[in-house]
């Protein structure tokens, strides 16, 4: 239905997005510029949109290839490591800074590659914890690695990330997805998530999809550790381990999962559940776990689980025509 | 010699507790086919639990044996309740949600107990007092404290108590027909969600006979105890076969004997993670349903 749509209104969706980026684009100018927040808030935006990127990147393995991935700490720490070498030695200014992001997805997209290979045969929670050492191993290599500081991590590394670059990378990002799922390969992607031997039946090439979706997930993931390292100004591998793993699941399976706004709306939910409740101590962690327990049970594919803007839009028109049509996923 | 007979304690002592883990881990995972990321928290419960029965108690009753058995039915009793409240609570009403749901729930769940650990024990490290006598023995020429002993043997005493439980019993036997088919099992009138309740409740007792064995080991834990050995008892359940009692047992011992081995072998203690999970995926590449999983080897 989706892609109906997409081929009939191909101009005017366009033409919207490009007016939305602009209208976006200008308050962010407004914003940074005019001083509108205080630097905490402006903060808080920068974590939501690096963590955005972070959840839609998990989103194409997790939700739209429907594979239960535990990589993306893995991923993370590449990107934010690779891109804050580089920056560090090699690409020292402001300008450069495009291209320490874009190396450090590379790096992580390259890794991605290479994941996918288990992901050929085995399924379900086997890969979850294939997945997992991954990420544990990219970890532990990060402790002993001496040339990048050990346990210390890197320091004084150079803050370029700022509002701009995190939601031009946003932008790009969703974008990218947007495109992606919509292609022949978000198609066949969405296939195989569904029935695997059927795609295969009829043609879908399943290494392919799958080593391409990884390579793209891993590429956002990284980039979102690139922009979090420059964020920060250090990283440390005890940044990338089990918590990053859990905060990147529940962002993107309380946003919902298979779905670009879903991603957006899940991280920037858990931001700001985290950010909001800092004056209730440790007892935020209390309140945010007893929430995550009632949204799941309310809502169980989460908020916007395989759903868009535009269906919602359609759920709500159908809902008071008395419309009897039903909407399927 | 002598440091040969010590790692092979160590490695039994570690191996043991690792497989406890798994095995209490495996409870849920075999029969509800739902990973539980709450049970590292519930490890926690009875490790603090533990603490403050005991140390309680010590004030009240002279012998050590004594305490242990008390508190440890204590821990059990306060555990398998928290079990069955989660249970109610964040897992019943999900039962026809899709996986994922479970696991975000589960996770959230944890978060609430764990970080109500830490609201009301508070986050210092906490010194579990000793609850085996301090006894040495001799073992070819080699002084073993008795407590190493009984962690092994305690673990295996209940890893034979489980295995009969599983076996004969009628309730055994229900469990494993859940976990090979809830559906079918419906039908052939047994009460399947009460088997789910079951296998909570086996999995917290489990669990807090391993944090009475942890807790004794290494006697200094704080609110996040459970957390790592979360993630390892994850591990090894799925290396030896997901829900398969004696595959959990094999991968305890198995991360235990790489645990023990690596830092031998290796330069770096540390590395001994990228040793498990190198073992771990290469086992996962060549036989991608886990060491004993499958191939007609019962499932709880």
């Amino acid at each position: 239905m989706t892609q109906k749509k997409n081929k009939t209104n191909g101009k005017g969706t366009i033409f919207w997005q490009v007016a939305g980026v602009s209208v976006f684009a200008l308050i962010l100018v407004l914003v940074k510029e005019l001083g509108l927040v205080s630097t905490s808030v402006l903060l808080i935006l920068q974590y939501v949109g690096i963590y955005s990127i972070l959840a839609l990147g998990i989103n194409i393995v997790n939700g739209y290839l429907g594979v239960f991935s535990l990589a993306h700490a893995g991923f993370m720490a590449i990107g934010a490591y690779v891109s804050a070498t580089l920056s560090k030695y090699v690409f020292m200014n402001d300008w450069m800074f495009i291209i320490s992001i874009f190396l450090g997805g590379i790096a992580a997209l390259l890794v991605g590659i290479l994941v996918a290979i288990p992901s050929f045969k085995t399924k379900g929670d086997y890969l979850a914890i294939i997945t997992l050492g991954f990420s544990l191993i990219i970890q532990s290599v990060l402790q002993n690695a001496n040339f990048v500081g050990a346990s210390q991590g890197l320091n004084n590394i150079p803050k370029f990330t700022n509002i701009y670059w995190v939601f031009g990378c946003l932008g790009v990002a969703v974008i990218l997805v947007d495109r992606f799922i919509h292609s022949k390969y978000g198609r066949s992607l969405k296939a195989i998530r569904e029935d695997q031997t059927a795609s295969m039946l009829v043609s879908v090439d399943v290494r392919r999809i799958k080593t391409i979706a990884f390579a793209l997930s891993a590429f956002l993931i990284g980039v979102s550790g690139a922009l979090i390292s420059h964020l920060l100004g250090y990283t440390s591998p005890s940044a990338y381990g089990f918590t990053n793993i859990v905060d990147g699941l529940v962002m993107v399976y309380l946003g919902g999962m298979g779905s670009i706004i879903g991603s957006i709306f899940g991280s920037t939910a858990w931001q700001l559940i985290v950010q909001l409740l800092k004056n209730l101590g440790t007892w935020r962690w209390v309140v945010g776990g007893g929430l995550l327990v009632v949204v799941m049970i309310f809502l169980p594919k989460g908020v916007f689980g395989y759903m868009e803007l535009k269906d919602i839009g359609h759920k709500v028109k159908g809902f008071f025509n008395g419309s009897k049509h039903r909407e399927d996923q | 010699m002598n440091t040969f007979v010590q790692q092979i304690i160590n490695f039994l002592q570690l191996g043991s507790i690792y497989a406890l883990c798994a095995l209490s881990f495996t409870m849920v995972y075999g029969v509800a086919r739902l990973v539980n990321f709450a049970h590292g928290s519930i490890f926690g419960v009875s490790m603090y639990v533990l603490f403050f029965a005991s140390t309680y108690l010590f004030n009240v009753i002279e012998s050590t044996w004594l305490v242990y058995v008390i508190s440890l039915v204590i821990s059990c009793i306060v555990t398998s309740l928290i079990a069955l409240l989660l249970e109610r609570v964040a897992y019943t009403p999900l039962r026809n949600a899709p996986k994922v749901a479970v696991v975000v729930s589960s996770v959230g769940a944890g978060m609430v107990i764990e970080y109500l650990i830490l609201n009301i024990a508070g986050s210092k490290a906490l010194r579990m007092p000793s609850l085996i006598p301090n006894i040495k023995f001799d073992l070819l020429g080699v002084s073993v404290p008795l407590y190493k002993f009984m962690i092994i043997i305690i673990a295996i005493i209940t890893m034979v108590v489980l295995n009969i439980v599983i076996k004969k019993t009628k309730l055994g036997i229900a469990m494993r027909a859940v976990s090979q088919d809830r559906v079918a099992a419906g039908f052939m009138g047994i009460q399947t969600s009460k088997v789910v309740s079951a296998s909570f409740v086996f999995g917290a007792i489990i669990a807090a006979v391993a944090a009475s064995l942890y807790g004794t080991a290494y006697s200094i834990f704080a609110y996040d105890v459970g957390e790592s050995i979360i993630w390892w008892s994850f591990i090894a359940a799925v290396l030896g076969g997901i829900g398969s009692i004696n595959g959990a047992v094999l991968g305890g011992y198995i991360i235990g004997a790489i645990s023990v081995l690596a830092p031998i072998i290796l330069p770096v203690s540390s590395y001994k993670d990228i040793v498990a999970f190198a073992v771990l995926i290469i086992v996962l590449l060549v036989k991608p349903t886990g060491l004993l999983g499958k191939k007609g080897i019962e499932k709880i």
